[in-house]
């Protein structure tokens, strides 16, 4: 299971961002989100979803294996994370994000959440 | 406090003095936000006899209660200023993602006064806050303008800036932002450009303080789960506003030809099913909405640029594309994109391109004045030189530059009579001789004529369109009921469209803030504006108030000549009749002055006072003012 992006369905609206960080850090701070919605205005006019696909290659690369495998995310363990930033460099998609006021790089864990409320199918559960 | 970003600022454009105070948590309670605040600070701080675009206007970016917050929806910004083009309170407002970012970097609320000593742009990073140099941007179109700001600031600066038309002082000049959403009524724009303010850009990272965030959280996911099958979802979310564009004209309310006609014979050619098939480039929302009504589209035209733009929205695509009378969406949309990045309104500024081309159909202007140009109906050519003959003050230009009332009483040969506006502000693309109510909405409105404070179309049909009778009761709920969303800074359309009720949204407000808030509490605020903004209308403008509750000769004595509303016109007497109907019912004498008792009762006694001293305190109302103000129609009327 992974959260597929149809950018061209994409609005733009933020709602993802929204409902991500009420779930994680029961805060509106859209900027602490682990999704983020790339605009590009005013040509061509469209939004791109950007998000984890859970591809693991953080986790081979966290040196001290704060990133586990759980059913199908890859999930960070604050607890155990040193916010060391290597997975954030190590990402080939650029979509772990930091904030300054969170100890750790945000990080999707397959919540679906953000699929809940996403009204125009640019984020869709997929097996 | 829960609920706000905390502070407020005082900017002194001219000694570039920032103040940082925490916002008042009983002005906030007592004016709940946006429109709420303007009404209130304009009143006491503005001189009654500052000149609009003088150094002594104030000019106010805010937010409302519910901005940036998880509801139905709360992407609004506003802003304040006395209107260049009416001489009275204004405030004008817009979705996007402004607000919300300027409530993540902490602010509820800016207040601006002087004027600074040269372009400058407000730049607010959390806490960071500077006045800076403009010069290189003083000029550019606001499209283009936010196009290179993005670039020189990062993607994720929030941006609202205005474009020649403000730096020039056109009354109807908007504040343009993410790409295509506007405040464009009520000449906002100018009153900015004015302050030499070409743009504030703004990153916030914080997180806005809640209440009760377990309760909001419930409350609003359940309303994103129940109307994503409301019937009406698809067709906004497909078309968006554009979608009434066939509804207009088949109940003979759509402007066409200056509101010479209110039936666009052509109208599928510009209607939302040729802008979606011809246009479309994606759908766009505002912060936090599943509804994304916004159409960004491509216009092409052979000859010309291809343009990109948001638009055109319903209202453009009747003042512009009715009005104007375009026969081609591409034309329209391309339209659209000159008026955003010039910086102009598209409604007065549609309105005052078609009211110049009747002029012209008319032989009143004419090629002389014209730059050897002409100004005919539907050619986007001639509407374009137009335009950029107004946004640059050249020539006739300089005259139309005041809008439809400014351009008239410069004219003089009865053009009054055909210009379309109340106050000074243009109508919204809804003609009214079949709806008495509209009239009635457009002629009290307290911001000139704006449909956003009353729309009555589907009041009329519901009452009966030939007659005045119980308007006035049910124009008065809707002249409260729909500002409270610019007082919270949320879309209204939820509301309007997917039957998210009122109290649904106090909730979130409860939920939001602690507060122990009531929707009549929250009505009472609307009033209380509403009759604040009244005598400050009065006070700045002189009284009696009912002088300027004034409608067009044409909208009183015009029949319709053809389509659905044929023959249909409000007349005079029916209009005088539904004032009079009107101001008894909101406490007011028959003269149009609040009385004592309503302003009492209102808790802005302080307004009875001055406008005693002025001759123009309402006189009282035998057995007292009615209890209740305004009707609400069952079941709704929007």
């Amino acid at each position: 299971m992974r959260i597929e992006v149809k950018k061209e369905s994409c609005t733009g609206c933020r709602l993802c961002e929204q409902i991500c960080t009420i779930c994680h850090y029961k805060e509106i701070n859209p900027k602490k989100a682990a999704i983020a919605i790339e605009p590009h205005f005013p040509e061509p006019g469209i939004f791109e979803p950007k998000i984890c696909v859970q591809c693991g290659i953080c986790a081979k690369e966290c040196p001290i294996d704060a990133i586990h495998l759980e059913g199908e995310a890859y999930v960070l363990h604050a607890d155990e994370c040193t916010n060391c930033g290597i997975c954030v460099e190590a990402c080939p998609f650029g979509v772990l994000y930091t904030h300054a006021d969170v100890p750790t790089p945000l990080k999707c864990d397959l919540c679906l959440k953000c699929t809940e409320v996403c009204n125009t199918g640019a984020l869709i559960v997929v097996d | 406090m829960d609920g706000f970003g905390g502070t407020t600022l005082r900017i002194n454009l001219s000694t570039e003095e920032i103040e940082r105070t925490p916002t008042d948590p009983e002005f906030a309670r007592s004016w709940l936000g946006a429109r709420g605040f303007v009404s209130k600070i304009l009143y006491d701080e503005v001189p009654r006899d500052a000149d609009p675009l003088g150094v002594d206007n104030l000019f106010i970016v805010t937010t409302g209660v519910l901005t940036g917050s998880f509801c139905p929806v709360g992407s609004k910004v506003g802003f304040g200023c006395i209107s260049p083009a009416t001489n009275g309170h204004a405030d004008s407002s817009m979705g996007g993602h402004l607000g919300p970012e300027l409530r993540y970097a902490g602010y509820d609320l800016i207040v601006m006064e002087g004027i600074a000593a040269g372009p400058t742009y407000l730049y607010i990073d959390d806490d960071t806050i500077e006045l800076r140099p403009a010069g290189d941007y003083w000029g550019m179109g606001s499209l283009e303008l936010e196009k290179r700001m993005k670039k020189d600031l990062g993607d994720d600066f929030q941006i609202a800036t205005i474009g020649p038309s403000g730096e020039n002082g056109i009354v109807f000049s908007c504040i343009t932002h993410d790409f295509g959403r506007q405040a464009g009524r009520c000449g906002v724009g100018a009153v900015m450009g004015s302050k030499k303010l070409k743009a504030i850009a703004v990153r916030g990272t914080k997180s806005l303080p809640v209440h009760d965030l377990d309760s909001m959280y419930k409350l609003t996911y359940d309303i994103i789960q129940r109307t994503k099958t409301h019937p009406n979802m698809a067709p906004w979310q497909k078309y968006g506003t554009a979608f009434f564009v066939g509804w207009s004209n088949e109940r003979g309310c759509f402007p066409t030809k200056n509101f010479q006609e209110t039936y666009h014979k052509d109208w599928e050619k510009i209607d939302g099913e040729r802008l979606v098939e011809d246009c479309l480039v994606s759908d766009k929302a505002c912060f936090g909405c599943w509804m994304n009504c916004g159409k960004y589209t491509r216009a092409r035209i052979p000859g010309k640029p291809d343009t990109y733009q948001e638009g055109p929205e319903y209202e453009t695509i009747a003042l512009v594309g009715g009005s104007c009378a375009f026969t081609d969406i591409n034309h329209v949309a391309y339209a659209n994109h000159l008026l955003d990045d010039i910086g102009m309104d598209t409604m007065s500024g549609g309105s005052t391109v078609a009211f110049a081309m009747e002029c012209y159909q008319r032989g009143i202007i004419t090629k002389d004045d014209l730059e050897g140009h002409e100004l005919r109906w539907g050619n986007i050519d001639d509407f374009e030189h137009f335009v950029r003959m107004i946004a640059a003050r050249r020539g006739i230009g300089d005259i139309f530059a005041r809008g439809t009332k400014g351009a008239a009483e410069a004219l003089g040969r009865g053009t009054i009579d055909f210009a379309s506006q109340a106050k000074g502000m243009e109508f919204s693309g809804y003609d009214t001789r079949w709806y008495p109510a509209q009239l009635l909405s457009y002629c009290t409105c307290d911001i000139g004529a704006h449909h956003s404070k009353s729309w009555t179309i589907t009041t009329d049909i519901e009452l009966g369109r030939d007659t005045i009778e119980g308007k006035a009761e049910v124009v008065i709920y809707l002249q409260h009921i729909r500002p409270l969303f610019d007082t919270w800074s949320c879309c209204r359309l939820f509301w309007g469209e997917l039957d998210v009720t009122p109290e649904e949204h106090v909730d979130s407000i409860k939920h939001l803030t602690g507060w122990d808030v009531t929707l009549e509490e929250c009505m009472r605020v609307s009033e209380r504006v509403w009759n604040l903004n009244r005598a400050h209308f009065i006070e700045r403008n002189g009284g009696p108030g009912r002088k300027f509750d004034v409608a067009p000769a044409r909208h009183l004595d015009e029949p319709i000549p053809g389509g659905p509303a044929e023959g249909k016109v409000v007349g005079r007497e029916n209009f005088e009749a539904m004032l009079d109907d009107y101001y008894a019912n909101r406490g007011w004498d028959e003269d149009g002055n609040p009385t004592r008792e309503i302003l009492d009762d209102l808790g802005i006694g302080y307004a009875a006072d001055n406008l005693e001293k002025l001759g123009f305190l309402g006189k009282p109302i035998p057995g007292g003012i009615p209890k209740v103000r305004g009707r609400e129609l069952k079941p709704k009327a929007m």
